[in-house]
């Protein structure tokens, strides 16, 4: 009597139904993927095309001063400095406020409920919209305190949507710095405070670099707050404390809604400069966060 | 942790003052983003002589202040919806996608390119909208408006490039990478055991998918949806120059009527009178409520699920 083989391969005999959804299912998802990255290769690509047109001296270095919307030429050269200077300032807010905040919850909150309460409202916070900052801060420096439109006032609203995410990226990275580090310090009698600021600060910074390189792209490419705090000027303000001052992405706006050819042609160019900036931050930041990582059994 | 007491440093009191004055600063600055923005509304709306919550009207700046907040709130919650809508079934797949079906070498290099979507400054997606969606459009809206014109959204004889249904198209892109990011994520977590024993009793992707990952991923990606809602609700740049900033209340997204709050602050606030900036600012803090709200929900379905997660674990 011979051996009737076992069935062959039983798991593979898929009913022919059940296999016709997975592989739709697999389509949908292959789709939803292309579905996705149309708009973004076609944004790339009409910033690019139409972009490279203006892209030139001029361009960088000339302001918009006397230039007429018609007119041909005149470039970003204000908006630029605008957008550099708005950009540091708000940088040099919102970092230290964000960096002792982020320590203040990974070495002295913990469990605290003024811990809990900032951790929530951190949170809430990366959710106001960008327009609800510009706003805030018109409503407190410009119409309270009286001061002028300046691209300060631009920096403190671009501050005020940096801060949660340097805290976030910053508290993360906190965490990760290994506890025996810190109780290494502390068994040579190293104060609290030195210990955190000369072994765990040095051990995360480059994590922390990088949140805060990817929260100034992003701050870089912000408008709406602009728009209502600094105000649109045509000329150059080297002085980011008085005057009206522009930027890069309010110049974009600007030049967007004007119905000529020489404008918008300005507004591409303008658009591709600040692609150009804002991706080059995030690179930075990558670069460091892959160079500096640590080693990952590969 | 506690270290004994004799070698207390002096530097250590000042410098946990400071780290949780910096924590206290951040709740401070929160609460005045609310008191400043209620002390210069409150003016603004004595003026008015409209029903704030219920006047279509936005004239602030003539002589009789007459404005509400009734269709901008409208629109901005119906463009919002339906950019999610959009977004979502194609913000779960790209998860989906990363998480379970690309190939593993594969997978980094995708995901960063949706990241690269949030990357991209919403003014440039406005000006991409303006130049090139508008018009692009136009075809497919009047496609929509003649074979599905009986479905009431898609009604109305008139189809212009501008129109809330644009601005729901940009929308639905920008707030597409943060879904998908947060989706993946909790798509990551979804415990490696429950996956392998379907696929042991002989379920397909699909079903291993279907059975293990999406029910233990749903919290998730509900509140990936819910942070989504709040950030097109407060996009206001891209919408500005797409939006046809008028003051209809219609759900016809395809006609030239439609406006959001957001849209309205940044195409208003340059002839503002300061009743107008009053008004512009009071429905800044109806936004401002609003997103709150949407927030918090979408924190709190997040902080629920970390201890399920855990629990899990």
């Amino acid at each position: 009597m011979t051996v009737s083989p076992m069935p062959p391969a039983v798991i593979t005999r898929v009913s022919f139904s059940r296999r016709l959804k997975d592989r739709v299912v697999l389509g949908l998802v292959w789709l939803a993927f292309a579905v996705a990255v149309v708009p973004l290769i076609s944004v790339l690509w009409l910033v690019v095309k139409n972009g490279l047109a203006r892209f030139d001296a001029e361009f960088l270095t000339h302001s918009m001063r006397n230039i007429g919307a018609r007119d041909a030429g005149g470039g970003a050269y204000h908006a630029i400095l605008g957008t550099l200077e708005q950009v540091g300032l708000a940088t040099l807010i919102s970092v230290p406020i964000g960096l002792l905040t982020a320590i203040y919850l990974v070495e002295y909150g913990q469990g605290r409920r003024l811990a809990q309460s900032i951790s929530f409202f951190v949170d809430v916070m990366t959710g106001i919209p960008s327009v609800v900052a510009g706003l805030f801060i018109l409503a407190f420096w410009v119409l309270v305190l009286d001061m002028n439109y300046s691209g300060f006032a631009g920096a403190l609203a671009l501050s005020i949507l940096m801060m949660p995410t340097v805290v976030r990226s910053a508290e993360e990275m906190l965490r990760l710095v290994p506890n025996d580090l810190r109780e290494a310090s502390y068994a040579l009698g190293v104060p609290k405070w030195r210990t955190i600021m000369k072994v765990v600060v040095p051990t995360a910074l480059t994590g922390i670099v990088t949140g805060i390189m990817l929260a100034i792209a992003r701050v870089a490419g912000e408008t709406a707050p602009l728009l209502l705090t600094v105000f649109i000027t045509d000329s150059i303000n080297e002085n980011p404390f008085n005057g009206p001052q522009m930027g890069l992405p309010l110049y974009v706006f600007d030049q967007a809604q004007r119905p000529n050819v020489t404008a918008v042609d300005r507004a591409w160019t303008g658009a591709l400069t600040l692609i150009l900036i804002v991706m080059l931050l995030n690179l930075v930041a990558r670069l460091i966060a892959w160079w500096r990582a640590p080693a990952k059994g590969r | 942790m506690r270290r004994p007491a004799f070698r207390r440093s002096r530097g250590d009191g000042p410098f946990r003052f400071a780290t949780t004055g910096a924590g206290v600063i951040l709740l401070a600055i929160m609460a005045a983003i609310a008191i400043f923005l209620i002390v210069k509304a409150v003016p603004a709306l004595q003026a008015n002589t409209g029903n704030f919550l219920t006047e279509k009207f936005w004239t602030p700046n003539a002589t009789e202040p007459k404005f509400g907040i009734a269709a901008l709130a409208f629109g901005t919650v119906l463009s919002s919806l339906l950019a999610l809508i959009m977004a979502l079934p194609v913000a779960v797949g790209v998860a989906l996608f990363i998480s379970h079906y690309a190939p593993r070498r594969l997978a980094g290099a995708l995901g960063y390119i949706i990241d690269l979507l949030a990357a991209v400054p919403s003014v440039v997606y406005g000006l991409w909208g303006v130049i090139f969606l508008i018009p692009f459009v136009k075809g497919p809206w009047t496609f929509l408006n003649e074979y599905f014109g009986w479905i009431p959204l898609f009604a109305g004889d008139a189809v212009y490039g501008k129109s809330m249904l644009t601005g729901a198209v940009v929308l639905a892109i920008m707030i597409l990478p943060i879904i998908a990011a947060i989706s993946r994520e909790v798509f990551l977590q979804a415990p490696r055991s429950l996956e392998e024993a379907s696929l042991a009793l002989g379920a397909t992707r699909w079903e291993m998918i279907r059975m293990s990952v999406l029910p233990f991923g749903r919290p998730g990606v509900i509140s990936a949806a819910m942070l989504g809602l709040g950030r097109a609700m407060g996009e206001t740049i891209a919408v500005a120059l797409i939006f046809p900033a008028t003051f209809g209340i219609t759900f016809q997204v395809l006609s030239n009527d439609g406006n959001s709050i957001a849209a309205n602050i940044a195409n208003g606030f340059g002839e503002a009178t300061p009743i107008g900036q009053g008004a512009l600012i009071a429905s800044g803090l109806v936004l401002f409520v609003i997103t709150l709200l949407v927030n918090m929900a979408a924190r709190l379905i997040i902080a629920r699920r970390k201890e399920y997660a855990r629990a899990a674990a």
